[in-house]
């Protein structure tokens, strides 16, 4: 890890710069030398089309960011409510790892984006259809990874236990098999929670969805206006909102695991 | 009656061609309230198999073990048990760790805390009462193993190997340190290793286990004072007894 406190100059100074730079000569390459909006708006361009889509009278980016959180936060949800106990049951009982992992490997291969078909027959144009693809893209890693952590549980661990007193499944799951697994498992849950970002603008460019609001929905309406400054604008908020997730649930999940899990051996 | 009596006790472990391995056979030992056994012999004689099963993490094939005349079976609260590998939880401190068999009990956490607070007193280690384990050394953690161990009273406190994987300066201080707090809390001991000189040090009585399948060859009572000189001729002569009995029963098979 680097050292904050001397290094404040490099950390904030040198990035801001590099940023400032790229945006320099982006908006000279826009304006001098591509010079066409539609092949590449410039700095400027996109700057005027934020403003207009968030504060304008006509612009929705308000309402598609609120939408396309509550796809993802729907999808995140169930998800993790089927991922997690699938992978720990199959992480801890043989005979269920058994019998479930055929079907989890032929399905897990599966583009999560081949089931919009299904998903629009099945949720019809809900915000289900779209959280659904979400969920597809979202639960198999966080199935992999609860298994994984589960499986790799130190037998030492659970011996100690039994031998205290914790002999039942429920509290060796419990009191040992969560605390020992949860490295692997937010692994996990951060690995699905950027596949299902990315899931989500497919689906509901793919129309999964009510078909009115939603940062993929409206990028590709954007699109077909042409209004290429602002599906630049989708694109950066996409990109800005799907890093702050995964800095919120770093911050999180450090807090809670960082004092014992930095040298484990 | 003795507190802790193996009977007849016979372990196989079954094996891919169908004919099982034997582990133990027919091993009879009687321990006594608040004895230091020690249980040595060679690699692959079964005696960590013979403390497995006594602390129930193993099945037994055929015989009993009675504790307190009770048969025993599966693990329980009343055999405390020291493994050789680290098995200290890595997410819970070293208080939390001791009182993790009180927690078991549904003992509410303040409570459980001030309960496990004495064994960290007994084994010296007040100061890292919230640090995690991966900031102890290696003998700092087998002293919070022992601590956690005892802290959840068991009748009998099984030891597999425990000083095992520490230097041999740390070892002879974990040796005195456990003498300490054997005598202090007036445990009854049983103490896998396969240092001879370790046993020498601890044993009121060290029991020769011989390998494939693991018997019991002899039982030798040591009646030298304590705290022994590793280095006085009567332990030299007692641990020279042993290894040739060991080595014995290695040439007779």
């Amino acid at each position: 890890m680097r050292i904050l406190k001397n290094n404040t100059y490099r950390n904030i100074l040198i990035p801001l710069a590099t940023v400032a730079a790229f945006i320099i000569i982006w908006q000279i390459i826009a304006v001098y030398v591509v010079g066409n909006m539609f092949k590449l708006p410039s700095f400027t361009d996109v700057f005027a089309a934020f403003m207009r889509d968030m504060f304008g009278a006509r612009g929705t980016l308000p309402q598609d960011i609120v939408i396309s959180l509550y796809h993802f936060a729907l999808g995140m949800a169930a998800a993790l409510a089927i991922g997690i106990p699938t992978g720990v049951a199959m992480g801890w009982f043989r005979d269920i790892d058994i019998a479930l992992n055929p079907i989890v490997e032929v399905i897990r291969p599966i583009p999560p984006l081949a089931w919009i078909p299904f998903a629009i027959i099945w949720f019809g144009l809900t915000h289900a259809a779209a959280a659904f693809i979400i969920f597809v893209g979202a639960v198999f890693p966080i199935i992999i990874n609860t298994y994984t952590g589960f499986r790799n549980v130190p037998k030492v661990f659970i011996e100690a236990a039994k031998v205290l007193g914790c002999t039942k499944p429920v509290c060796l799951i419990r009191k040992i098999g969560f605390p020992s697994a949860i490295p692997s498992m937010t692994a996990g849950i951060r690995v699905s929670m950027g596949i299902g970002w990315m899931c989500l603008v497919g689906a509901e460019i793919f129309g999964a969805g009510t078909g009115k609001f939603g940062l993929g929905k409206n990028l590709w309406t954007y699109y077909n206006l042409h209004q290429m400054d602002s599906v630049v604008v989708y694109m950066l908020v996409l990109g800005i909102i799907g890093i702050s997730i995964d800095i919120l649930f770093r911050h999180f999940v450090d807090k809670q695991t960082v004092k014992w899990q930095n040298s484990k051996d | 009656m003795p507190l802790l009596s193996i009977q007849k006790v016979t372990k196989k472990f079954p094996r891919e061609d169908g004919k099982p391995t034997v582990a133990l056979r027919d091993v009879y030992l009687d321990i006594e309230e608040k004895e230091f056994i020690c249980i040595v012999g060679s690699s692959g004689c079964g005696k960590t198999t013979l403390l497995r099963i006594i602390a129930g993490l193993e099945t037994i094939t055929e015989g009993t073990i009675l504790l307190n005349g009770v048969p025993v079976s599966g693990t329980d609260t009343d055999r405390g048990m020291v493994f050789q590998e680290y098995s200290l939880f890595p997410w819970k401190s070293v208080i939390d760790n001791i009182a993790f068999g009180l927690e078991m009990r549904g003992i509410p956490k303040a409570e459980r805390r001030e309960m496990a607070e004495k064994y960290l007193e007994i084994i010296h280690l007040e100061q890292f009462r919230d640090s995690f384990p991966h900031e102890l050394s290696g003998g700092m953690r087998q002293r919070v193993a022992i601590a956690r161990a005892l802290a959840n009273q068991p009748k009998v406190l099984l030891m597999d190997e425990p000083f095992g994987a520490l230097d041999a300066q740390t070892r002879n201080m974990m040796q005195r340190e456990l003498l300490e707090i054997w005598k202090e809390t007036q445990k009854t001991i049983i103490f896998v290793t396969h240092s001879v000189d370790e046993a020498v040090f601890l044993a009121d009585k060290i029991v020769i286990l011989t390998p494939r399948p693991g018997k019991i060859e002899e039982v030798i009572p040591i009646t030298l004072p304590r705290l022994r000189d590793r280095t006085a001729p009567e332990f030299a002569e007692v641990r020279k007894y042993i290894l040739q009995k060991m080595e014995e029963s290695a040439q007779t098979r």
